[in-house]
C-alpha cells in the first residue's frame, strides 16, 4: 500500500530554481485569496440577519456539502453518475437507524460512522462499477441506488419504509449545544462548522498532485494511462472519498431534520444535486456554493407558489444551460472576466 | 393441468407487459446506437404520443386506428422539430450536457402536459373488438394482451426486415457500426439521424398509446418508467432491435411475475439482475463490444 | 553485446478478417535510433499500439527489457520504462502546457498520489517540467492553455510529456506530423539531446527527418516487415522505391 504512505509523504521544500510566470502561478495556486473568505462571512451574516430562516439555511448548507461531494467525482474525476443519493442515503440511514433504535445518538461520531458506512458502499460499488463507462456506468449508478432504496423499503420494520423514521433523538453537540426543533441556531452553526472542515479537506485534495491527476483523468483518460497513472485506483479512491463526504451530508440531513425517509435514496435527489452542481459550475470548487444558493433560493420562492410553473422554468433553464452555458454560472463569470481582460489589454 | 393454465396466463401477461416496454424502448435503442446520444427524454415522447392518442379517442371521438396513426405522425413531427433545432447542437457535446439537456426536456414535457391537460390520470377505453377474452385453445386470455403480443411481433419483424432488406436499413447498420466510414461512403448521416429519430419517437408514441391501458397515462409517466426504458435498452444492447426485444420481454415478464408473488420490493431483483448482467456484459446482451 | 530493450516475437493482430500486423519479429537495442516507414495503412500505428499495450495481440509476445509484457497494461509498461506519443495529440487540453508536463513528471517521480500537500510544494517537479519545456522551445507558452496553441506547438507538448517520463524505450508516432517544416528541427534537436542509451523507435513519413535521425530503417508493408537496413541500403532498395513511387521521398 505504498500509495497510502506516499499520499502523506513530506515533499522537498526548496524554492523553485526556475522563475517563470507560469511556474509562479502553479506554485501559488493553492494560496488563499481574499474573496475566498466571502462565502463564510456571508454564511455568518445570514445567521445574524435572518434568524427565522435558519432551518432553510441549514438545509442550504447541507445541499452545498452534497454538491461539493459530487464535484469531486463528477467535476474533477469525470465520473458521470445519477446515483450519488446512494451515499447520501447510506449516511442518512446510518445516523437515523442508530438514533431511532437507541444505539447511538452522539452527533459528531455519528457523522464519522455515516462517512464510514458510505465509504464502504462507495468502495464496493466503485471497484465494480468503475470498470465501465458511458451509458453502462450511468445505468449501474442508478441501479445501485435503486437497489438500496428498494432494500430500505423492504426492510420497513427496521427502516420505517416509506414513512421513514421520525423524531430522531440526537444528543447535544459536544455535550453542550442542544438541537432545538423550533429554533435552528445550533443546527445551523454545527452544519456550517462541518461544511467548513469538509471544504478545507476537499480544497486541499483538489490542489494536491492527486487532485491534479484526477483532472488529467477527466481531461484525457487515455493519456493518463500512457503516462503510467494507475487510473482505476485513483478513480476508486476519489469515488470513495466523494461517497464518504456525501454520507456526511446525508448524516447532517438526518440529524438536523431529526428525520430520515426513503427520499434520501431517491433518483430525484441525485438529479437535483447534479443540476445544482452544473448550474453553479462543476470542477470549480465554488460551483457547489453558487449552484446550491441559486437553485434552492429559486425553488424556495417559486415552487411553493406555482409548482408546475417552477418545473417548466427549471426545464427551460436546464436546456439553456446545456446549450449555452455548460460551465454554469462560474463558467459564465470566467468567460466575462477573460473577455474583459483581453479588451483592456492586460 | 391447472399449473399449465396458470403458467400460460402468467407467461402471456408477462409477454404483453414486455411487448409494451419493447415498443416504447426500441426507438431509444436504435437512436442511441446510431447517434450515441443519451436521450433520457425518450419516455417523454412516448408520454406525449400516448396523450395525443388517448385524447383523440376520448375528446375527438376518433377511432382506435386513426388515433394511433395521428399519435405516430404528430409525435414524429414534433421530434423532427426538436431534433433539428436543439438535439443537433449537442451531438458533439459531452455525455453530461446531453443528460442535463434531456432532463430539462423531461421537465418541460411534464409541466407542459400538466398545464395543458391537468395532472390526473387519463382514462382509456379500448375499442369493443379488443375487449374481453380470447380462446386460444389451451388457455383463455385477455384479447387485448394477445393483440399487444401480436403487434409487438409484427413490429420487431418489420423493423428487423427493414434493417436487413432496405437500403436505408443498411445505411443505419453501417453507420452504427462505423460512423466515419459510413460518412466517407457518402451516406448522409445527418438526414439518417433525423429520419431514425422521427421514426423511433413515433413508435414510442404508439407504445405510449397502446400501453396506456396497462401503464396508465399521467404527467409523471416520463419519469416513473424512465429507469425501465433505460434498463431495457442497456441490457438489450444499443442499436440491436432483437436485443431490446429480448431484454424487454425478460424485464416485462420478470416484473409481472414479481408483482404477483412479491408485491413488496420484488423490483430489487430486477436491479440486482441488471447490475450483474451489465457487469458481465457491459455492452448488453446483443450489443457491439467496444474495440 | 548491446542489450535488447524491446523485442517482439511472432507478433500478430487481427481485426475480423483483416490481418493488420503479421508475424513480426522485431528488436530494438539500447541506444537505437530506428525508423519505421511504410505506406499508409501498413499497420505501423497498430504495431506501436501493440508495443505500448493499447492493443493486445492475437498471437505472439512483446518483451520489454527482457520481461514478457504481453499481458501487461499500458500503465504497467510505462512503469517498466516505455513511453510513447500518439499520432494525433492526446493532451490535457483544458490545462496549461506546464501543467501537462508536470502531470507526466509527477507520475514518474511518484509525487502524483500525494493528497495533503499542494502541487506548488513540489518545486522539483515544476523545475524539471520547465527545463523540458526549455529544451523544446516551449517556454513562452508555458502558461497558456493547450487548447489555445496551434497544432504544431501542441505536438511539441505531446513529445515533452513522453520525454518527461525518462523512459528506456521511446516510441514516437509521426512526431513531426502537423509541425511546420521550419520548426521540425526542434524535434530533432530534442531527440539528439536525449540520453545515448535510450532506444528510440520513430514512425515517420518525412524522409528528411528519417535520414537525419535514423541509423536503422525498417519498412513495413501490409502488416509485415518488408525490408530492414541502414538508410542508405533502404534508399537503394529498388523494391522499396517501387512501393514508394508517388510518396514524398528523397531525390
Amino acid at each position: 500500500m505504498s500509495e497510502v504512505s506516499s499520499a502523506v509523504a513530506a515533499p522537498p521544500l526548496a524554492g523553485a530554481a526556475i522563475d517563470h510566470p507560469a511556474a509562479r502561478v502553479l506554485i501559488g495556486r493553492h494560496r488563499w485569496r481574499w474573496w475566498e473568505a466571502l462565502p463564510w462571512i456571508a454564511a455568518l451574516a445570514f445567521y445574524f440577519a435572518f434568524p427565522d430562516y435558519l432551518g432553510f439555511g441549514t438545509q442550504l448548507l447541507v445541499g452545498i456539502l452534497f454538491a461539493l461531494a459530487l464535484d469531486l467525482a463528477l467535476g474533477y474525476a469525470g465520473i458521470i453518475t445519477l446515483g450519488h443519493a446512494a451515499f447520501f442515503g447510506t449516511g442518512a440511514y446510518t445516523v437515523g437507524l442508530l438514533a431511532f433504535h437507541g444505539i447511538w445518538s452522539e452527533p459528531i461520531s455519528g457523522l464519522l460512522l455515516a462517512a464510514a458506512a458510505a465509504a464502504v458502499v462507495g468502495l464496493a460499488s466503485g471497484l465494480v462499477l468503475l470498470r465501465t463507462k458511458g451509458l453502462t456506468l450511468l445505468m449501474l449508478t442508478i441501479c445501485t441506488m435503486a437497489l438500496l432504496q428498494e432494500g430500505a423499503n423492504m426492510a420497513h420494520d427496521f427502516t420505517g419504509g416509506f414513512d421513514g423514521l421520525p423524531s430522531l433523538d440526537i444528543a447535544p453537540v459536544l455535550g453542550m449545544f442542544e438541537f432545538n426543533p423550533l429554533y435552528a441556531n445550533t443546527q445551523y452553526l454545527y452544519t456550517l462548522a462541518v461544511l467548513w472542515l469538509c471544504f478545507l479537506f476537499v480544497r486541499t485534495l483538489v490542489y494536491s498532485p492527486f487532485g491534479q491527476s484526477l483532472t488529467g483523468i477527466r481531461e484525457n483518460m487515455l493519456r493518463m494511462h500512457a503516462v503510467g497513472a494507475p487510473v482505476r485506483r485513483r478513480l476508486v479512491i476519489c469515488y470513495v472519498i466523494s461517497a464518504a463526504i456525501a454520507g456526511i451530508a446525508g448524516g447532517l440531513w438526518a440529524q438536523t431534520n431529526a428525520y430520515v425517509n426513503l427520499s434520501a435514496l431517491d433518483l430525484d435527489r441525485s438529479a437535483t444535486v447534479l443540476i445544482i452542481l452544473i448550474l453553479g459550475g462543476y470542477g470549480r470548487l465554488y460551483g457547489a456554493f453558487i449552484g446550491a444558493v441559486a437553485y434552492m433560493a429559486l425553488e424556495h420562492f417559486l415552487a411553493r407558489i406555482y409548482p408546475t410553473a417552477w418545473q417548466l422554468e427549471l426545464g427551460l433553464l436546464l436546456v439553456l444551460v446545456a446549450l449555452f452555458a455548460r460551465n454554469g454560472i462560474l463558467g459564465l463569470g470566467e468567460g466575462l472576466w477573460r473577455r474583459y481582460h483581453i479588451r483592456s489589454g492586460s | 393441468m391447472d399449473f399449465g393454465i396458470n403458467f400460460a396466463s402468467i407467461l402471456l401477461g408477462g409477454l404483453a407487459a414486455g411487448t409494451v416496454l419493447f415498443i416504447i424502448s426500441v426507438g431509444l435503442s436504435v437512436t442511441m446506437g446510431l447517434m450515441g446520444f443519451v436521450n433520457l427524454a425518450h419516455g417523454a415522447f412516448a408520454m406525449f404520443g400516448g396523450y395525443v392518442i388517448v385524447l383523440a379517442m376520448n375528446r375527438a371521438q376518433l377511432g382506435f386506428g386513426v388515433a394511433l396513426a395521428l399519435g405516430f405522425l404528430v409525435t414524429a413531427a414534433l421530434s423532427v422539430g426538436l431534433e433539428r433545432l436543439l438535439y443537433r447542437r449537442l451531438y458533439r457535446a459531452g455525455e453530461l450536457d446531453q443528460v442535463l439537456f434531456t432532463i430539462g426536456l423531461i421537465f418541460i414535457f411534464i409541466a407542459g402536459i400538466t398545464l395543458a391537460v391537468g395532472p390526473e390520470s387519463q382514462p382509456i377505453s379500448l375499442p369493443a373488438a379488443l375487449r374481453g377474452q380470447l380462446n386460444l385453445g389451451f388457455v383463455q386470455y385477455r384479447t387485448y394482451s394477445v393483440f399487444l403480443i401480436v403487434v409487438g411481433l409484427l413490429i420487431v419483424a418489420g423493423i428487423w426486415l427493414a434493417f436487413e432488406r432496405t437500403r436505408i436499413g443498411a445505411q443505419i447498420r453501417a453507420t452504427v457500426d462505423n460512423r466515419r466510414m459510413a460518412e466517407s461512403l457518402g451516406i448522409n448521416v445527418d438526414r439518417l439521424f433525423t429520419i431514425t429519430f422521427a421514426f423511433g419517437s413515433g413508435i414510442a408514441a404508439l407504445g405510449g398509446g397502446l400501453g396506456a391501458e396497462f401503464l396508465g397515462l399521467d404527467p409523471q409517466y416520463a419519469l416513473k418508467y424512465l429507469v425501465y426504458f433505460l434498463i431495457a435498452v442497456s441490457v438489450g444492447g444499443l442499436g440491436s432491435v432483437v436485443g431490446v426485444y429480448l431484454a424487454s420481454l425478460l424485464l416485462g415478464t420478470l416484473d409481472f411475475v414479481l408483482k404477483l408473488y412479491l408485491p413488496q420490493g420484488g423490483t430489487i431483483f430486477i436491479y440486482a439482475l441488471t447490475i450483474l448482467l451489465l457487469l458481465w456484459r457491459p455492452q448488453g446482451l446483443l450489443g457491439r463490444k467496444e474495440a | 553485446m548491446t542489450e535488447i530493450r524491446l523485442e517482439t516475437r511472432a507478433l500478430s493482430r487481427q481485426f475480423g478478417a483483416l490481418l493488420a500486423v503479421q508475424d513480426i519479429d522485431f528488436r530494438l537495442a539500447a541506444g537505437a535510433r530506428h525508423a519505421l516507414i511504410g505506406p499508409n495503412g501498413a499497420g505501423k500505428t497498430t504495431f506501436i499500439n501493440l508495443l505500448a499495450g493499447l492493443l493486445s495481440p492475437s498471437r505472439g509476445r512483446v518483451l520489454l527489457q527482457g520481461l514478457d509484457v504481453t499481458g501487461k497494461t499500458q500503465a504497467e509498461r510505462v512503469k517498466l520504462g516505455l513511453a510513447r506519443t500518439f499520432q494525433i495529440n492526446r493532451l490535457f487540453r483544458g490545462l496549461t502546457v506546464l501543467e501537462n508536463v508536470c502531470i507526466s513528471v509527477a507520475e514518474r517521480v511518484g509525487a502524483a498520489p500525494s493528497m495533503i500537500y499542494p502541487v506548488g510544494r513540489r518545486t522539483d517537479v515544476i523545475d524539471e517540467a520547465m527545463r523540458l519545456l526549455e529544451m523544446l522551445k516551449l517556454t513562452a507558452e508555458a502558461g497558456r492553455r493547450v487548447s489555445e496553441l496551434p497544432y504544431g506547438r501542441q505536438r511539441l507538448v505531446e513529445i515533452a510529456i513522453a520525454i518527461g517520463l525518462k523512459p528506456q524505450v521511446l516510441l514516437l508516432d509521426e512526431p513531426a506530423a502537423g509541425v511546420p517544416s521550419a520548426e521540425s528541427h526542434i524535434i530533432l534537436d530534442a531527440i539528439e539531446s536525449l540520453p545515448e542509451q535510450l532506444a528510440v523507435l520513430i514512425i515517420e513519413h518525412d524522409m528528411d527527418l528519417v535520414f537525419r535521425f535514423a541509423r536503422r530503417v525498417t519498412v513495413m508493408v501490409s502488416g509485415a516487415l518488408f525490408a530492414e537496413g541502414t538508410p542508405r541500403e533502404i534508399e537503394a532498395n529498388a523494391q522499396v522505391r517501387a512501393i514508394y513511387l508517388g510518396q514524398a521521398g528523397r531525390g
